[in-house]
């Protein structure tokens, strides 16, 4: 499989996605700390710049953008990696995705900037901002629509020209990855297409405020997923070539994943507990289905707990656990990750929490969940990603992660988890005790209350720019490494100089996959049938008894 | 499919705990009347001022030790801005909005629902301590988000 020759038309590809992606972090870590900042009560903002415009151009340009851009960047060059370059066709529909995804990107961003969408990140009506912020969130959907598309041409062409044969694992899990996409942004661009953009262009006088909302959890809730399935991608797959071990089981991996899709889709009403309009038992139900994707994570953090004993007991680890010595910490492309599923632990703790059906009440919409989604997006997620820019990037421009750069790479970790520990940790306190999310600095009029939270030590709003201000420098170290890697690191002269792109192998006592995995007629059939189970009643219901709906409103 | 031994007793054990959970979580829910705010009224939002009971916003007694609080949420406040209630009163909060969503939170208590406009939420909290508490607005709602709240004399 690694003799595959790497194909520079689709490093190019990858590279640009990646690139807007890291213009992304760039300006996101700067709003970033200003909000930590102004929050702590630091700085305040010149008249110019309204808070909740950083706000919205902090969601936007990280939790869509960059990680948009990064997943393409990423799962273009690993498809093209295991399954070969990419067809002409499949490579010039993946930069028309390109395009128009950054067409898009760049006119909400300018929209936001003239402060004509302090909306933030979720829009919910009816909040109305400018047409062309919803267009252009419209088109970066469409635009990885056609990027996707692309990877899907790939993975089907492969398919017919290998027929019996097991698809790549690295091919299956991105295919799963794009159709989790597809299937859950169709929510979002029903409601964009046909409630926002006419009604902010004033074509339609009222919207459905809750089926707004609706459609736009149906979307955000897998919309974890799509983030978090590239980054299992890496565990599972590049993680044990890393370390010098095996991926553990194929057939529980691509499994583990077709799981995924099945329950991250009908789930959305857990973002929605809290409000009027969605009777009880709809609620629980999807509830439920929320708390049935613990089955394919605890299968995931089987997979990787094994992989790393049986690479720790092949190197000679003794004792229970001896082979947590010998894993590979000073190397960033192991580091980095493997920090990020530290945090995973006590963020997928707080996700239970969240899930729950009464506990909710107590942190929803409170600086806990702000906490919560920068342990689980903001660590997990970010750092694996970083991990695998550390070595994508020179694998796809050629050139060398140098012991220097390694060492570089390993500060920066150590900077991220540490700015997000003081961070996360004092949000998920505040946010306990009442702190209010997607708020500006207030005292609420001296209220004592609102005065505990400046009070103590981790209950600390300072604490929160604290930490912000240490994640921010790791970020622009990020940024930094990321140029560097890609125009500057000394290039790699021949094959065995050449950085690699990890692609693990199966353990021989593995066993056959079953081909169901294979059939994905079945498992989208499935996902349809869960999806209609969980939502068609209650969607009805909201809109054959809808009360009046919202004009538009503007309030910044 | 081959499932490892250990990862069966591992699964297992996961599944065991996970219908354990659900099920005190259903329980409470639907025996113990533990539910999230949920209320099914709705209204044109629109016309809040003339629709009651927010045609005439405030605290109203329903028997000895119970009261309706109706209470409209606006950018950026509530009305009223300021309610009274007893010792160990409790209290039904009815809530809708005039204009975008806000949410009824009252710090260190289990009141935290969102309020879209169109539908009323309803919440309800037995005040057994005396004093002022602070209710604010957790939903993003406009420039003065953090301006927004009222307060509850509890005498
Ligand atoms: C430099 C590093 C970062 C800093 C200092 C930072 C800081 C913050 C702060 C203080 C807030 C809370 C604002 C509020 O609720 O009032 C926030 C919100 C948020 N952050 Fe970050 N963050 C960072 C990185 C990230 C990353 C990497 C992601 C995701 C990939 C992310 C995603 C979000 C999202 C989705 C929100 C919520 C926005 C909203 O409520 O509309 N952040 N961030
Ligand atoms: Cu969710
Ligand atoms: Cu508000």
């Amino acid at each position: 499989m690694n003799s595959v020759v790497k194909s520079p038309k689709d490093s190019k590809l990858s590279m640009s996605y990646l690139t807007v992606g890291f213009i992304a972090v760039f300006i996101g870590a700067i709003c970033g700390l200003l909000q930590g900042l102004v929050r702590g009560g630091v700085i305040e903002l010149p008249s110019f710049i309204n808070y909740y415009q950083l706000l919205t151009a902090h969601g936007v340009l990280l939790a869509l953008v960059f990680t948009t851009y990064f997943i393409y960047g990423l799962l273009f060059a690993g498809v093209s990696k295991t399954m070969g370059a990419l067809s002409d066709k499949a490579r010039s529909i993946g930069w028309i995705g390109f395009w128009v995804m950054t067409i898009g990107t760049i006119c909400s961003t300018i929209m936001i900037i003239l402060g004509e969408a302090s909306v933030l990140y979720t829009f919910y009506a009816p909040l109305k901002a400018h047409p062309l912020y919803y267009i252009g969130l419209a088109l970066v959907v469409v635009g990885s629509w056609i990027g996707g598309a692309a990877m899907l041409m790939h993975y089907s062409g492969w398919r017919k020209k290998n027929s019996g044969k097991l698809s790549p694992l690295f091919g299956y899990m991105t295919t799963a990855t794009i159709i989790l996409w597809i299937v859950c942004t169709i929510g979002v661009a029903i409601s964009v297409l046909f409630q926002f953009i006419p009604w902010s262009f004033g074509w339609a006088d009222r919207i459905n405020v809750l089926l707004s909302r609706t459609l736009f959890w149906y979307f955000g809730h897998p919309l974890v997923y799509f983030w978090l399935l590239p980054a299992y991608i890496i565990w599972y797959v590049c993680i044990p070539k890393i370390i010098g071990g095996k991926v553990f089981s194929d057939s529980l991996a691509r499994l583990s994943f077709v799981l995924f899709i099945l329950f991250s889709i009908p789930v959305g009403f857990h973002h929605q507990l809290t409000e009027s309009g969605i009777p009880e038992g709809w609620k629980f139900l999807q509830v439920v289905l929320t708390f049935m994707v613990i089955t394919p994570s605890l299968m995931t953090a089987f997979s990787l707990f094994a992989t790393f004993e049986t690479t720790g007991r092949e190197k000679g680890a003794r004792g229970l656990f001896g082979w947590l010595k010998k894993l590979p910490y000073n190397d960033v492309r192991f580091f980095a990750p493997f920090m990020g599923m530290l945090f995973f632990i006590p963020g997928g703790a707080g996700g239970i929490v969240n899930a729950s059906h009464q506990m909710n009440t107590v942190i929803h919409n409170t600086l806990w969940v702000v906490g919560h989604f920068h342990i689980t997006v903001g660590t997990p997620v970010v750092l694996t990603f970083f991990g695998v820019t550390y070595w994508l990037v020179p694998y796809l421009t050629g050139r060398k992660l140098t012991p220097a750069l390694n060492r570089a790479g390993m500060i920066q970790t150590i900077l991220w988890s540490v700015g997000m520990f003081f961070m996360s940790t004092a949000m998920h306190i505040l946010g306990l005790f009442g702190a209010p999310r997607r708020t500006a600095y207030s005292t609420y009029q001296d209220n004592p209350t609102a005065l505990e939270w400046f009070h103590g030590f981790f209950a600390h709003y300072t604490t929160v720019a604290l930490g912000g201000t240490i994640l921010f420098i790791a970020a622009m170290m990020m940024v930094y490494l990321f140029f560097h890697l890609a125009f500057f690191a000394p290039k790699a002269e021949n094959d065995i100089e050449a950085t690699e792109f990890p692609i693990g192998e199966v353990a021989e006592h593995a066993y056959t996959t079953p081909r169901i995995l294979e059939n994905w007629k079945v498992w989208i059939g499935i996902v349809v049938v869960l999806i209609l189970i969980a939502y068609t009643i209650p969607v009805t219901d909201m809109i054959t008894h809808a009360p009046a709906g919202s004009p538009p409103i503007r309030t910044w | 499919m081959h499932f490892h031994r250990y990862e069966k007793y591992w699964l297992i054990f996961g599944l065991c705990t996970l219908v354990v959970f659900l099920t005190i979580v259903g329980v409470n829910a639907f025996s113990g009347g533990h539910q999230p705010p949920t209320g099914m009224m709705t209204l044109d939002p629109t016309k809040v001022d003339q629709t009651p009971p927010f045609d005439q916003p405030g605290l109203k007694k329903v028997d000895d030790n119970t009261y309706e609080a109706n209470l409209i949420a606006m950018a950026f406040g509530y009305n009223p801005s300021k309610i009274e209630v007893p010792v160990g009163a409790k209290v039904i909060f009815n809530v809708t909005s005039k204009d975008v969503v806000h949410s009824f939170t009252i710090p260190g208590t289990n009141v935290n629902m969102m309020i879209t406009p169109g539908h009323v939420n309803t919440s309800e909290f037995s005040f057994d301590k005396p004093g002022s508490y602070l209710v604010l607005c957790n939903e993003y709602c406009g420039s003065g988000h953090h301006m927004m709240q009222m307060t509850i004399e509890v005498k």
